[in-house]
């Protein structure tokens, strides 16, 4: 983990609590690293975006302290902590033109109008939007106006960035657009940030480090590639990028592997030992459908069952092809569009199979 | 596919020109929807256009004199004006007296002329009554004798003046002017000049209570358009519940409340702040009217403020908290601009309301309070002087005009939100 000197955001055991009955958010500890990109990962309602409020100040912590710096804020009000915001709507201010905007927070820490000046210019220019600081919100596109809301939280120079959902609005393809932007702008000003979204890619393709939200629990803190291939648990393996599960008894466990009889009659598998309770305890194998291997031959690979082609999907790159498979039919596997790949067909059985690495036994 | 022309008209698929098409196609829905609104246009035309129209004619209709002494008025066509007329005018007159005072409405000319100079009205109507007994002429010597006035050029003038079909004559009254002697438009004299000051006052009025109203409804709104739904809901009520009674119980409530023996005034007294022989006057004077209008009129700025500052999300507050705005001044260069169409929108409203008020300043205005709309109300019942209160309510209605067209060049009407 990072050094004390180095952790910019610190949450130490925090709860939120609305009503006094339930906790949206239960002991929720993080570092954040200065410099770092910290993704808050989650399903709506899961406690990412509570965290985020009360990290900017505009909700109090019912329990535990927060440390900006190393300085409790608690008690400090919003607007002397010196967090920049970017807001799911964007929050620029429709009676201002975007270069009022951008000098908003520079004219409220009574900075002087040639120095305000040439920061919106600036700031304008980073975002690629220079020439545009005469015109009102309003009349820019929903991308443009997400960069303004990126330029203006960033145009005082705020050691920390908090942005909540900021891409939401946008379609499909700006939505990659501005996330290699901001991930740019990220990496040029060394600016921490911390992002709130429920878009895995996103996360994935921002991040240094992702904290998947559930149930108001860091599920699992991880990098990127950690989190997709190493997850903890079944609701992160559900959660990041697809993965086929099975179920069943944990019969023995040798070393970092253990042996599984799975529920549908599927027989024995050997599969990595990652959160199961111990031997007779129900377990769920988490397997990444790109590394199934299909019409392997017995005893080609450490595991291989009998499945049963139902559906093809066309896909270009890839053929989907969903089996059952041990009594579970929604098994996906993703055959590569490669030269010479197997060719299948729907109601045909095949032999599938898969190495004890790429299965992972986690809780049930 | 190109389209068809014909000589630069675009055709339809069967030949007809696109636009004949088009509206074909559009008559029918045209049609609906005239018949949807031709009740309301109906009744709008019955009840307020024709009577505004009526009215306004009113104000400039000067029929009396042409149409009751048609006699002398031809006689008087060519008179200098630079001496008594001569005889055939006398004699025209005479006659035209007779046949009033048969028909008994030479009374309408007396008073027509009465509203242009005082002591007219006895004047025709005693001499028509007299007029009876003249048989034959000479009539210029017995007319002159029939009332010293008949021998004052500026009786002349002013008869002369109202055969003309039309007249100014109301409009120069409501604001205060008058023809003098020889003709010429001149102010009235300083205490007789009672309307300017009137308008003057009721604008007056009306900007104190906009304040007021802003002053007191922002906050409101503000609560209104913030606090949870359950809460909201509640307040709404209360600021709707005194919208939904009729506007003569709150004047009336507002008698109990403030007059000297009042329920404002016992507690004043109770707690001292003021001796039971020195309580306060609040009613009947420019305070009484001002409080009461203030309550009567503050739903009206009330929900146009809630309507607009429902709509400003709270992250804007947020946002410009996170950029380091404290929460003041996050207030006023953020959150307060954003009302501004609101504060236009009910500022208007109150406004315009307050300034044709009739009902709250007659019953608690007394003598100070009263607003130009009293003295319109005074003219159409009690004077029964139509033309004059015709005037007043067209330089009113032109008013509110004036200052909605004012509004619009300066905040513009397609700011304005009602809700």
């Amino acid at each position: 983990m990072a050094k004390a000197s180095d952790t910019l955001v610190k949450f130490e055991s925090v709860q939120k609590s609305y009503d006094g009955e339930t906790l949206v958010v239960k002991d929720f500890n993080l570092e954040v690293a200065r410099g770092e990109f910290v993704t808050m990962l989650g399903p709506s309602g899961s406690g990412k975006t509570t965290c985020l409020m009360m990290l900017a100040g505009f909700e109090p912590a019912t329990h535990g302290e927060i440390y900006l710096d190393g300085v409790p804020i608690n008690k400090v009000p919003p607007h002397k902590r010196g967090i920049g915001m970017v807001f799911q709507n964007y929050a620029l201010f429709p009676h201002m033109t975007v270069a009022e905007n951008l000098a908003f927070p520079l004219e409220v820490r009574r900075m002087g109008k040639a120095e305000i000046s040439e920061k919106v210019n600036d700031a304008l220019d980073m975002v690629r939007l220079g020439g545009f600081g005469d015109r009102r919100p309003s009349q820019l596109s929903g991308g443009q106006q997400q960069r303004v809301a990126v330029a203006r939280a960033l145009v005082f120079r705020p050691q920390l960035v908090l942005m909540d959902e900021p891409l939401g609005a946008l379609d499909k393809n700006l939505r990659e657009e501005m996330q290699y932007e901001i991930k740019h702008i990220h990496e040029e000003l060394q600016v921490t940030v911390v992002y709130v979204t429920h878009d895995q890619s996103e996360a994935l393709t921002m991040s240094n480090r992702i904290a998947v939200f559930d149930d108001g629990i860091v599920q699992q803190l991880a990098p990127p590639d950690e989190l997709y291939e190493k997850p903890e648990n079944a609701f992160v393996a559900g959660f990041i990028g697809e993965n086929n599960r099975l179920y069943g008894e944990v019969k023995a466990i040798d070393g970092d592997f253990c042996q599984v009889e799975l529920e549908g009659g599927g027989g024995m598998v050997k599969a990595l030992c990652v959160n199961v309770d111990g031997v007779g305890s129900r377990t769920t194998l988490s397997l990444r459908p790109e590394r199934v291997t299909i019409g392997v031959s017995e005893g080609q690979s450490t595991n291989s069952l009998e499945a049963k082609v139902e559906e093809l999907i066309y896909l270009g790159d890839h053929i989907r092809s969903r089996v059952s498979l041990s009594g579970n039919d929604e098994f996906i596997v993703k055959v590569p569009n490669s030269h010479g790949h197997v060719h299948l067909k729907e109601g045909e059985v095949t032999r599938i199979g898969w190495e004890a690495e790429d299965c992972r036994a986690l809780d049930a | 596919m190109t389209d068809q022309t014909a000589g630069g008209v675009v055709l339809a698929a069967d030949g007809t020109p696109l636009k004949a098409s088009l509206n074909r196609a559009l008559r029918k829905s045209r049609i609906r929807a005239l018949l949807l609104v031709a009740p309301l246009l109906l009744f709008i035309l019955f009840s307020f256009l024709i009577p505004i129209f009526d009215m306004m004619f009113r104000s400039v209709d000067n029929w009396h004199v042409g149409t009751l002494m048609p006699k002398t008025s031809a006689a008087l066509a060519d008179w200098d004006g630079k001496a008594l007329p001569e005889e055939p005018v006398f004699a025209a007159l005479v006659a035209d007296l007779q046949a009033g005072a048969k028909s008994r409405e030479i009374g309408k000319v007396g008073r027509r002329l009465n509203y242009e100079k005082s002591g007219m009205r006895s004047m025709v109507v005693s001499s028509a009554r007299k007029s009876k007994r003249l048989k034959n002429g000479p009539y210029k010597a017995k007319v002159l004798k029939m009332h010293k006035k008949w021998r004052d050029l500026e009786t002349w003038t002013v008869i002369k003046r109202n055969t003309a079909p039309y007249t100014i004559g109301y409009y120069l009254n409501a604001v205060d002017m008058k023809y003098d002697k020889n003709g010429d438009i001149v102010m009235q004299n300083k205490n007789r000049r009672i309307y300017g000051k009137l308008f003057l006052r009721t604008f007056a009025i009306s900007l104190a209570i906009t304040v007021i109203c802003v002053i007191l409804a922002y906050p409101i709104s503000f609560l209104l358009a913030t606090l949870p739904l359950r809460y909201s809901n509640l307040l709404m009520i209360f600021v709707l519940l005194p919208f939904w009674t009729s506007l003569l119980v709150r004047t009336t409530a507002w008698i109990a409340m403030l007059q000297s023996q009042g329920v404002l005034n016992d507690l004043f007294v109770f707690f001292g702040f003021v001796a039971e022989e020195n309580r306060l006057q609040l009613i009947h004077n420019l305070t009484g009217t001002i409080i009461a209008m203030t309550h009567i009129l503050l739903p009206f700025m009330v929900l146009p403020l809630y309507s607009v500052m429902k709509t400003i999300p709270p992250t804007y507050m947020r946002a410009a908290l996170s950029l380091g705005a404290n929460p003041v001044v996050a207030f006023v260069r953020i959150y307060m601009p954003l009302t501004l169409a609101g504060i236009g929108a009910g500022s208007i409203l109150v406004f315009i309301l307050s300034i044709g008020y009739y009902i709250t300043p007659a019953l608690v205005g007394g003598t100070g309070g009263t607003l130009i709309s009293n003295q319109i109300a005074y003219h159409m019942q009690s004077s029964l002087n139509w033309g004059l209160a015709g005037a007043l309510g067209a330089i009113l209605l032109f008013s509110v005009l004036g200052f909605y067209l004012l509004y619009n060049k300066i905040v513009g009407i397609d700011n304005m939100k009602l809700g």
